[in-house]
């Protein structure tokens, strides 16, 4: 899974796609998921990262990232 | 500027300019022409693509505010928000569907020292679109004749009593002239559709469109009136370039609408003058219009004036407006950067 | 020490309002219904549960007293038990002094369970069945006349009962609303109201004429509509007086007053639009003293307030089951109350509030009941924080007509309890078991 390489990530979590013009706003730990995915982390080393910052359950995140993924795929926002 | 005119600082609504256009930028413009105040200006908007957000040179910034769906109570934390941050002196709401819980609101605003100048929910209720004809039959005002439709079997009373065409009115907006049944039953479902029961059912009048921007003072009397006849009008039936006339009958009109309502504040009546020499008046907005900036381009600053009685200021008399002015409307490309939508769209302000 | 989790969620920015800025309506946390904490309740009597207020009963029905009783010499509220008979509910405007409106035989045994007198109950409605209204003559409540039919076969009864009925009319008018309630009751414009009041007028050896009632709509928003049918109310019990020389003791302006719920399709929300029942009040009663009876003539007015008396004194607390996604990527929220429990969802949008502290992001979600069917929609799109499964949220002003139009249907329903004036929580209704719902059944013997 990785994030389109044009899409550009603000620190505020704010996201523009150059290729459609569209806009996004992302809240704290969609930004952390997407800060480390633009980094080339691979999925379960992003998970890993979240379960140590924040205070959440291994399985409340796994179903929570697929719904990302969703959002994300939904919004054309990945490569591949 | 002029160093000896006192700061002012004025929120106002209705930034959006666009082909059907709130008269917010107008009014910024009348209020920056102000002979009385130096005034900066902080727009409210309520969605992230109102033109005037990104016109930085007429508005310091701009915030956004919550729809007037959402009530009073998440608009007086908004505005209250607001005023820490720029100490406002006198809010202008421009939309009517806004005007209900800004008034609402004044005395608590007041309290806060913002001021406004607004129209009584009284005075709101009588010149509804729903109560128009009541109101004109009890000031002696010729209003078309209509009728509440609360279904498909009013109709032929309604042809009947109205005659054909028959104008087909939305609660809220819209309009249709129908001339058969069949179009009228449709124009109904749609209407209804969309803006609920009851539909009105309104006689038809052929004429000349005039409107007159108006100020009123709130115990009767009228300090303004400029009647503007439309000369070109777009498919959207707005007025795209007009020009001021002069016609005793349209001031003397106004007047008489102030002294009935004891109007207060920014008014707008739309008139049709039949080839009879008959005035109807068509509808009444309880605001200035968006084309209110050919009043002040005609010698009446009716917004700057607008702020001394908010302020409790004594008006001095208005000369007589020029006629002859005219105003066309032309839409003119911003370009900013997407960096301000973002933010506009995601944090409310700019 | 970890941060606080929120699911990830990223939203398109588009021309329409951000749902980042200020608090909104709605959204601010409701963490204790009077005093008591949701989480407690919540764990104690589970979810959903439905919490009633006692103290905002008791304070409904005070400032409807002195809505009326401070503008009319006499005033007397009968409380409406279609709206919530609940026996605690009633019982507590029982206490207050309130007097019972009943529309059905099982109604009117609950009133007289309750202790209200028979002479304090007005009974009302279309469907009064002949042993319904010989029960109402034995124990001496007012019959509210709906039909010729039903004075006819009153005339009928009332022949072999050792005492007069006492009656009062139901009369249908134009007050102005559309549409006008003219189901129900003797139509005044037409006559029908007249030729009615004639007639019992001439039967007065068998029944008692005491009372006029109207009853013009629900949730009326126009308090002038409630002038108009005062004051030709009045004039019909004047003419009463005048013509026949039957004086009219009460006149009953029935209920249909407003809760500050938000109806579907209103453009502005309940609280900034409905109107005081203050002004109610004035309307009526400006109307009654400006009718022209002399000081020592003024009937008694009775009103039949429900929804206005216990809307608000009533909760829903209920938990976030899941969230999913639809095909077309809207959010859904499934939770654990649905129509069956909550059916004023279908005329209201309900306020529906968060019970603990989130960020300011929202998102707009459909919010469905745990049924399975298609017609268990609680809301097409409401904005709400990001929530999680076990969620708690707090659904306001569900106390008229829930805890009576409630459906057992797919799921059992839930406890209903009353929080009283010192914070003590009681169960009023425990929540339904299998056993409950099953003890009426019976099996035939080839079928065990």
């Amino acid at each position: 899974m990785k994030l389109k390489p044009t899409i550009a990530l603000s620190a505020a979590g704010l996201l523009f796609n150059p290729a459609t013009g569209d806009s996004f706003s992302a809240n704290p730990v969609a930004l952390e998921i997407l800060g480390l995915l633009r980094e080339d982390a691979a999925p379960e080393a992003a998970k890993t990262a979240v379960l140590a910052r924040y205070e959440v359950e291994a399985h409340q995140l796994d179903k929570d990232w697929d719904d990302l993924v969703a959002q994300l795929r939904q919004h054309d926002l990945l490569d591949s | 500027m002029n160093p000896a005119r006192p700061r002012l600082t004025v929120a106002l609504t209705g930034l959006n300019a666009v082909d059907s256009p709130g008269p917010g930028v107008a009014v910024a413009r009348a209020l920056r022409e102000s002979p009385a105040y130096d005034v900066r200006l902080i727009g409210l908007s309520y969605e992230a693509l109102e033109p005037g957000i990104y016109l930085p040179d007429l508005f310091a910034r701009s915030y956004q505010l919550p729809y007037p769906s959402a009530g009073t109570a998440a608009l007086r934390t908004r505005l209250l928000e607001i005023h820490e941050r720029e100490q406002l002196d006198v809010i202008i709401p421009n939309f009517d569907a806004e005007l209900y819980n800004f008034g609402r609101l004044a005395p608590e605003l007041a309290a806060h020292g913002i001021h406004t100048f607004l129209p009584t929910a009284a005075q709101l209720e009588m010149r509804d679109k729903l109560n128009l004809a009541a109101f004109g039959a009890e000031h002696g005002l010729q209003v078309p004749a209509d009728m509440r439709l609360f279904g498909v079997a009013d109709i032929p009373k309604a042809a009947a009593q109205l005659g054909w065409p028959l104008v087909l009115k939305g609660r809220y907006y819209d309009a249709t002239v129908c001339h058969t049944p069949a179009q009228a039953e449709q124009a109904f479902w749609q209407l209804q559709a969309r803006w609920g029961a009851p539909v009105l059912a309104q006689q038809f009048v052929a004429g000349q469109e005039i409107n007159v921007a108006g100020l009123a003072d709130g115990r009767g009397g009228l300090l303004s009136a400029v009647p503007m006849r439309k000369l070109f009008i777009t498919d959207k039936g707005k007025a795209w370039a007009g020009i001021t006339i002069a016609d005793d009958a349209l001031p003397a009109l106004a007047r008489r609408f102030a002294a009935a309502t004891r109007w207060r504040g920014g008014f707008e009546l739309e008139l049709m003058r039949t080839a009879a020499g008959e005035l109807f008046i068509m509808e009444i907005n309880p605001r200035f219009p968006a084309w209110i900036y050919l009043a002040v381009g005609a010698g009446h600053n009716q917004p700057a004036a607008l702020l001394q009685l908010a302020r409790g200021e004594a008006v001095s008399d208005f000369n007589e407006y020029a006629v002859g002015k005219m105003f066309v409307r032309y839409a003119w490309d911003l370009v900013v950067d997407n960096a301000d939508f973002q933010q506009m769209a995601s944090v409310g302000e700019l | 020490m970890k941060l606080p989790y929120e699911r990830p969620h990223i939203r398109k920015l588009t021309a329409g309002p951000p749902s980042k800025f200020g608090p909104r309506p709605g959204q601010q946390p409701v963490t204790e219904l009077d005093g008591v904490p949701v989480t407690a309740l919540a764990a104690r009597y589970g979810s959903p549960l439905f919490v009633l207020s006692e103290r905002q009963l008791r304070r409904n029905y005070q400032a409807a007293v002195r809505a009326f009783g401070t503008r009319y010499p006499q005033v007397q509220l009968a409380w409406s038990y279609k709206t919530n008979y609940l026996n605690a509910v009633c019982r507590v405007f029982h206490q207050e002094g309130a007097w019972a409106e009943v529309v059905s035989g099982f109604e009117l045994e609950k009133a007289l369970g309750n202790g209200v007198p028979g002479h304090q109950i007005l009974f009302n409605g279309p469907g009064k069945r002949r042993a319904d209204l010989l029960r109402a003559a034995e124990v001496d409540a007012v019959i509210h006349l709906d039909h010729a039919d039903e004075l006819h076969l009153l005339l009928e009864l009332a022949a072999g009962l050792p005492q007069r009925p006492r009656v009062a009319l139901r009369i249908n008018l134009d007050a102005g609303t559309f549409p006008q309630w003219d189901r129900f009751g003797f139509n005044l414009e037409n006559g029908q109201a007249w030729q009615a009041i004639e007639r019992l007028a001439a039967a007065a050896d068998r029944v008692e004429l005491i009372g006029l009632h109207c009853h013009i709509g629900t949730f009326v928003l126009q308090p002038a509509a409630y002038g108009v049918a005062a004051g030709k109310l009045a004039a019909l019990a004047q003419r009463c007086a005048r013509e026949l020389q039957a004086p009219i003791q009460y006149l009953d302006l029935g209920g249909g007053f407003p809760s500050t719920n938000t109806l579907k399709g209103a453009y502005l929300p309940g609280p900034d639009t409905v109107p005081p029942l203050d002004d109610y009040a004035e309307a009526i009663t400006q109307a009654l003293l400006g009718a022209g009876f002399r000081p020592d003539e003024l009937p008694l007015l009775i009103l039949e307030a429900g929804r206005v008396l216990v809307d608000d004194a009533g909760s829903l607390l209920g938990s976030v089951l899941a969230t999913k996604r639809l095909a077309d990527g809207r959010r859904a929220t499934i939770v654990d109350f649905g129509v069956n429990l909550l059916f004023t969802s279908y005329w209201y949008d309900h306020l529906i509030s968060p019970t603990r502290d989130y960020s300011p992001q929202t998102e707009t979600t459909v919010l469905y009941g745990p049924l399975c069917m298609n017609i268990d929609v609680l809301r097409e799109a409401v904005s709400l924080p990001l929530l999680a499964p076990g969620d708690l949220l707090v659904v306001h002003k569900v106390g008229a007509y829930n805890m009576s139009q409630w459906q057992q249907f797919i799921t059992l329903r839930p406890n209903v309890v009353l929080i009283d004036m010192q914070g003590e929580v009681h169960v009023v209704r425990e929540a339904e078991t299998l056993a409950y719902l099953q003890q009426l059944e019976k099996v035939p013997g080839h079928l065990r």
